[in-house]
């Protein structure tokens, strides 16, 4: 799950990883077409700062924010959402 | 796509309506279009005013909204449509399903648009420009209502809405709908666009598709069935780029689409992967390079802001302890209001329908036209007037949820309760608000966006314990549950309702996690929930939106349930048997005359006697007509399949007369045991509760044991036993199948568990 490259410093993890508040650069989205299609047109294409905004009080759904809108998503989906960190 | 797609002529909108024959001028259809929460029902209404006209689409439960310009000038009317709000032009729901099909021309029951105004969040132009861009190129006369330009400068941000529109190449309005700002000017451009519609600038393409995918876009553009040269062609183009995108594309074969242009789409995904383009992405990606760019010539940030208002109070509302106590405050008032306050208002109703019944009453004379008129419709009409105060309370409030952005924070925080048995997290407030009365908890469920959901939803809300069961529920634990106490302030009676209100909510919790498992089983549970800005609602917004429901439900679903109840009424009352009407009227007959014949001394005493004894008759003429009524045949009739539950004929004839509403129940049961239409008054209920202890089987043991009580009151927790509810659900389907199939599911499973309570007692050794 989680792989680092040792080169560039970066890690890729699912945006669940991050602890709230934190943000990335979305990598790659590893989820089924339809939700896939929906994400990358709400704008979560490859290379969108993202951010981990919080955690509904059971953990799940989570709300992360990119290109200025907030999404509340299941976890279920969220963790297909890569994100890249530089530490 | 080639030279003749780019150089599209502006469209003759005359030419590509369908209906010819129409008187002219025809009105020119405007079609409002943009994303979920961008203000299009806010500008809508104040286009429109108050003459909007609400109905569905053909074969869905998509509302379709239409309006004239208001106040416009006949020479050339103009009819609005608010189409649903949509992410994008590949549909995820049947909103964007719709919207997609008035855009591409393919929605049977719209005509084809003449102009398009597409509402834009100005503060948050980007992800609305995605979808904006997609709607420019399809080519037709095309403006930008710019929206929320007071919420962009809150949160630091400035548009240059001048180079907006060079870059679109469309005319751009800067506005803020809620405060009309901006849109009597967008009002002039209109009606300026219907006089001389030719003038107007179209959309133009916008987007840099990769070579190879243009290429590609145009071969299937050209096999399209209904592939139009020249000005619709940019149509085609687009719909292409959606066929060879969408995964699930298959071949619509009501717009004349065959299989092989389903084999054209993926011999052309093949090639683009040879090539290594990523057709799912490519059309994706590009789109958003060239709405990147035009929001980096168009905004300018003057304020950095880290956190914008709204975010800071979601930092409270959605906290994991406080905004959980502040969600539990905000349904506690909403619950409160449906439940108490509005019984104010239902009180008044009722009294004022009382009030019409009698003044009808004192016009006319006995007879079955005063029967028809105040016992048939009177209180047919009462029976629909009382669901309106808990309608209209229900959807102010929801409306107030809603228009603040608060709606999304309870679904975001009610989510993970309700997804544990695959219901979504909005599904709360519809459930939550049919305790208080199933038909504006199904109305609410139309804020729930994916359909299955909302079906699921709409079919386990009957199972909530609604107030109209609570008369019944009181009625037979006074008869038939012993008042021992159990622990402390817990009593054998509150264990058994609460145990009621137990068993709807565990069924509905069974019966929802059961239906997403199979017959509504959707294939993708997404639940991707946008979470709006909070805002500060329009009071007026607010009355309109309650006032629409309100009348929705009279028109659609009133006017059936007067009907069904005027149905009841004549069951309930014919066939009259000649020979005990006119035994009653010589009886009463004797008893004045011999009254009269008394010695004038004791007359005061002897007048109340009489009144007494008149009243008595009464009521016995009230229940010998009932049980001979069709209802009681009915009753009789249905006795053997009720006999396994232990309910007698006389508990068959409340059953039935409770689908008026359950709660009569308790004046039906008065009626057939000759106790007036009691349960008015303390003494009434009394002497009802009294009588039901009474009665006796045939073989002398009695009828309202325990055992029965509990039977019954399984079955009227469970049992679809409400014409209002039913009537709504098959309003709020669209489908008259669902509605009879929750109807004969609920009851099946409600005579199940009777049967099962009734005769695992017995077995026991339970009385």
């Amino acid at each position: 799950m989680t792989e680092a490259t040792v080169m560039t410093e970066t890690t890729v993890q699912p945006i669940t990883a991050l602890p709230a508040g934190k943000a990335g650069i979305v990598a790659a989205l590893d989820l089924p077409g339809d939700v896939r299609a929906r994400l990358l047109e709400l704008g979560l294409v490859v290379g969108t700062h993202v951010e981990m905004v919080r955690f509904a009080p059971l953990g799940d759904p989570v709300e992360i924010r990119f290109r200025g809108c907030n999404l509340s998503l299941r976890r279920h989906e969220a963790d297909g959402i890569l994100v890249e960190t530089t530490p | 796509m080639s030279a003749d797609l780019l150089t599209a002529k502006p469209r003759k909108p005359e030419a590509s309506r369908q209906s010819g024959s129409r008187q002219s001028p025809a009105p020119k259809l405007v079609v409002l279009t943009g994303n979920p929460n961008c203000g299009k029902t806010t500008l809508f209404n104040a286009l429109t005013g108050l003459r909007a006209k609400v109905a569905n689409y053909a074969g869905v439960t998509v509302e379709r909204k239409e309006g004239r310009l208001l106040g416009d000038s006949t020479a050339t009317p103009v009819t609005f449509l608010d189409l649903p709000g949509a992410y994008s032009l590949s549909p995820q729901s049947p909103d964007e399903q719709i919207v997609r099909d008035v855009l591409l021309q393919h929605c049977r029951d719209v005509p084809a648009p003449d102009m398009v105004v597409l509402v834009v969040d100005a503060s948050n132009l980007e992800r609305n420009l995605y979808f904006a861009t997609q709607v420019i190129e399809l080519g037709y006369p095309t403006v930008i209502a710019l929206n929320m330009m007071d919420v962009a400068r809150a949160n630091g941000r400035e548009l240059d809405c001048a180079r907006l529109a060079r870059e679109l190449g469309i005319p751009v309005f800067p506005m803020v709908a809620s405060s009309r700002e901006g849109v009597p000017e967008l009002r002039d451009h209109i009606i300026a666009f219907a006089q001389n519609p030719d003038a107007h600038p179209i959309g133009r393409a916008l987007c840099q598709l990769p070579p190879d995918f243009k290429a590609e876009v145009e071969q299937i553009a050209r096999s399209l069935p209904h592939w139009r040269k020249g000005p619709d062609a940019r149509l085609s183009a687009a719909e292409a780029v959606l066929m060879l995108t969408d995964e699930r594309y298959a071949p619509r074969a009501d717009s004349g689409e065959s299989a092989d242009l389903l084999e054209k789409v993926w011999d052309a995904r093949q090639r683009l992967e040879q090539k290594s383009i990523d057709w799912r992405t490519a059309a994706i990606e590009a789109r958003y390079a060239c709405v990147g760019a035009i929001q980096k010539l168009v905004v300018c940030e003057t304020l950095s802001l880290s956190e914008t208002p709204s975010d800071k109070l979601d930092r409270i509302l959605t906290h994991k302890v406080w905004g959980t106590l502040f969600f539990i405050f905000v349904m506690a008032v909403m619950f409160q209001s449906i439940f108490t306050l509005a019984r104010i208002p239902t009180h008044f109703l009722e009294n004022g329908i009382a009030w019409i019944g009698s003044g009808i009453g004192r016009l006319l004379s006995p007879g079955d036209l005063r029967s028809l008129l105040v016992d048939g419709v009177v209180a047919g009409v009462g029976a629909v007037m009382v669901f309106l105060p808990q309608i209209c309370l229900l959807f102010l409030f929801i409306a107030l949820l809603e228009e603040t952005g608060y709606m999304a924070r309870a679904a975001f925080l009610m989510d993970r309760v309700m997804g544990k048995v695959g219901l979504h997290g909005k599904s709360f407030i519809p459930l939550l608000s049919s305790f208080a009365c199933a038909v504006p908890g199904i109305l609410a469920a139309r804020t729930i966006e994916h359909p299955k959901d909302r079906l699921v939803t709409i079919l386990i809300a009957p199972l909530m314990s609604c107030s109209a069961r609570l008369p019944v529920y009181t009625l037979l634990i006074a008869v038939c549950i012993p008042d021992k106490q159990i622990a402390g302030p817990l009593s054998l009676p509150g264990l058994v309702m609460l145990g009621l209100y137990t068993l709807g909510i565990v069924l509905a919790m069974a019966l929802a996690w059961l239906a997403k498992k199979t017959i509504l089983k959707s294939h993708m549970p997404l639940m991707i929930l946008e979470l709006p800005p909070y805002r500060r609602p329009l009071i007026r917004t607010l009355f309109r939106h309650m006032w629409e429901r309100a009348s929705l439900f009279v028109q659609r679903a009133g006017t059936v349930i007067l009907g069904i109840n005027i149905l009841l009424w004549f069951l309930a009352t014919y066939p009259r048997n000649p020979n005990f009407e006119n035994s009653y009227r010589v009886q009463r007959h004797q008893l004045t005359a011999l009254a009269a014949a008394e010695n004038p001394a004791s007359q005061q005493l002897d007048e109340k006697k009489l009144q007494a004894k008149l009243r008595q008759l009464d009521k016995e003429l009230a229940g010998e007509r009932l049980r001979g009524s069709f209802v009681g045949r009915l009753g009789r009739f249905i006795e053997p399949a009720i006999a396994p539950l232990g309910f007698d004929w006389k508990i068959g004839i409340g059953i039935l007369s409770s689908f008026a509403a359950r709660e009569l129940f308790v004046s039906t049961m008065a009626v057939v045991y000759n106790v007036g239409s009691g349960g008015n008054t303390d003494e009434d209920r009394l002497g009802l509760v009294q009588t039901l202890r009474e009665q006796k089987r045939s073989d002398g043991t009695p009828l309202y044991t325990t055992l029965t009580g509990l039977a019954l009151l399984v079955f009227y927790a469970i049992a679809l036993q409400c014409a209002g509810t039913a009537v709504v659900i098959f309003r709020e389907t669209n489908s008259i199948r669902w509605a009879l199939a929750e109807l004969l599911c609920l009851g099946a499973i409600a005579w199940a568990m009777s049967f099962l309570t009734y005769q695992g007692g017995r077995f026991l050794g339970l009385q």
